[in-house]
């Protein structure tokens, strides 16, 4: 049976995004163990891995460093092994170069690029929140969903990305912002597919079928 | 284009979801697990959860309630009620809840708004605010339920906790709840125009114009109603069409 880890480093939806994995998993026919773990061993193994992140970028990453190991058989298998990975909200701007929320802080760096806080606009209040529609580049992780569906939305900061060759899907709020990023084995969103109801599920269900 | 939010609240006492009219003679509406997985089906953007039983020894019903809740819907969960540590929201947000809306706490003490919007997230922190009209003409701030009257201004307020790092609020016009007249889109109108974060609209809607009034009137985010879908009057989708043919954003 293959292995899909979503880290646990504290971050507080855990239960949320282990359940929608858990349900589209068992649609399919099971065909993971599905794991929340921290351990570096565990992650070492894994054939798929998914990094949730709630909060603030600075606290996410520091949270992420705290775990003896962590890091390094994340970079492993993700940039030497290059298994599928899926970064979700602050979970995918922490594969940016950096970011600027509160102060500046360094991101992962497999994806160049920053991430920087929304224009502030009276008509366009922040956190960006709630449903707003996507466009997408035609790509497998999204099979099966429909140009401008909507998906569940909550942040104030953005991944500026330095190519376009990253960019997988935008939301307009007022300006284009990036809605998913694209490299190699590597996706994100910043959206949150466990919280997008059925359109979350067609990209979780697109991601356990991945084979990039 | 970001879409307005329709929201059903279900107020729980003692693990029933209840309903009051100007927040006293509360009427059983139903079992709170059942209740959310129809909303969820039927379209709800999010599913707000207000614990009003305020005594500490039925909290474990509670975070029963919003872990079920969390395995049956993929959509957006707020949960509410005698928040008073950032233990109890820690302890929500792992039952499954994804933000956390407090009232007294933030009241008696502001900095809570802020440590608890640096340890959780401005996102995850909604701020619930209970206004009423004093003889002055001018909105007070309650708190406990509504229980207790403050004297603090409740537009000066919002800005407030809007600075200190909420991310949401959620206002609820105690003169105006339950009594199906339409929002307080006086209120509303001046706390929207004022500051930057989105604004949850509750108490008094009773028609589907209410709704609009409350984004159109009240420059609202999220619209946020109980009786009127829990005794079946409207559903969420009745909703979303009137507001869809007046060319408001929803999601359908």
């Amino acid at each position: 049976m293959m292995k899909l880890v979503i880290i646990n480093y504290g971050s507080g939806n855990l239960h949320s995004v282990h359940k929608s994995f858990e349900t589209v998993n068992q649609s399919l026919g099971n065909p993971y163990e599905i794991l929340v773990s921290s351990s570096a061993n565990e992650i070492s193994q894994s054939d798929k891995i998914v990094l949730p992140g709630v909060g603030a970028f600075g606290e996410c990453k520091n949270a992420l460093m705290s775990y003896d190991g962590l890091l390094t058989s994340l970079e492993d298998v993700v940039i030497n092994k290059k298994i599928p990975f899926m970064g979700i909200c602050v979970g995918m701007q922490l594969l940016a170069d950096q970011s600027s929320e509160f102060e500046i802080n360094e991101g992962l760096k497999w994806i160049p690029g920053e991430v920087v806080k929304l224009d502030s606009n009276k008509n366009f209040p922040i956190p960006h929140m709630g449903w707003n529609e996507i466009e997408f580049i035609d790509h497998p992780l999204f099979s099966d969903c429909s140009q401008k569906s909507d998906f569940y939305f909550v942040h104030s900061y953005y991944f500026k990305l330095q190519s376009k060759d990253n960019l997988l899907a935008t939301t307009k709020y007022p300006n284009e912002l990036t809605a998913a990023v694209i490299k190699d084995n590597i996706f994100g969103t910043q959206f949150h597919p466990e919280k997008s109801h059925s359109n979350g599920m067609k990209v979780i269900k697109n991601f356990l079928n991945w084979r990039p | 284009m970001l879409k307005k939010r329709i929201i059903p609240c279900l107020d729980v006492n003692n693990g029933r979801v209840v309903k009051g009219v100007n927040f006293i003679n509360l009427i059983d509406a139903g079992d709170p697990v059942e209740q959310a997985i129809i909303y969820n089906e039927e379209g709800a953007d999010e599913l707000c959860f207000l614990d009003i039983t305020a005594s500490s020894d039925n909290r474990s019903t509670l975070f029963d309630v919003v872990k079920k809740t969390a395995e049956n819907c993929f959509i957006p969960l707020t949960v509410g009620g005698g928040v008073r540590t950032l233990d109890d929201i820690s302890t929500l947000l792992h039952s499954g809840a994804d933000k956390i809306s407090i009232n007294t706490t933030a009241v008696d003490n502001r900095s809570f708004v802020s440590s608890a919007a640096n340890k959780f997230g401005s996102s995850t922190i909604v701020i619930a605010v209970d206004a009423k009209k004093d003889k002055n003409n001018r909105w007070k701030v309650f708190t406990h339920g509504g229980r207790n009257e403050t004297n603090i201004d409740a537009i000066d307020y919002c800005m407030e906790v809007a600075e200190l790092g909420a991310g949401e609020i959620l206002l609820t016009s105690m003169d105006k709840d339950g009594t199906k007249s339409g929002f307080d889109n006086e209120l509303l109108n001046k706390i929207t125009t004022k500051i930057s974060i989105p604004v949850i609209a509750s108490g008094g809607v009773g028609t589907l114009e209410h709704m609009y009034e409350g984004v159109v009137e009240g420059g609202a985010s999220a619209l946020l109603a109980a009786s009127i879908f829990h005794f079946g009057e409207y559903r969420i989708q009745d909703v979303k069409r009137y507001l869809a043919d007046k060319k408001i954003p929803v999601r359908i």
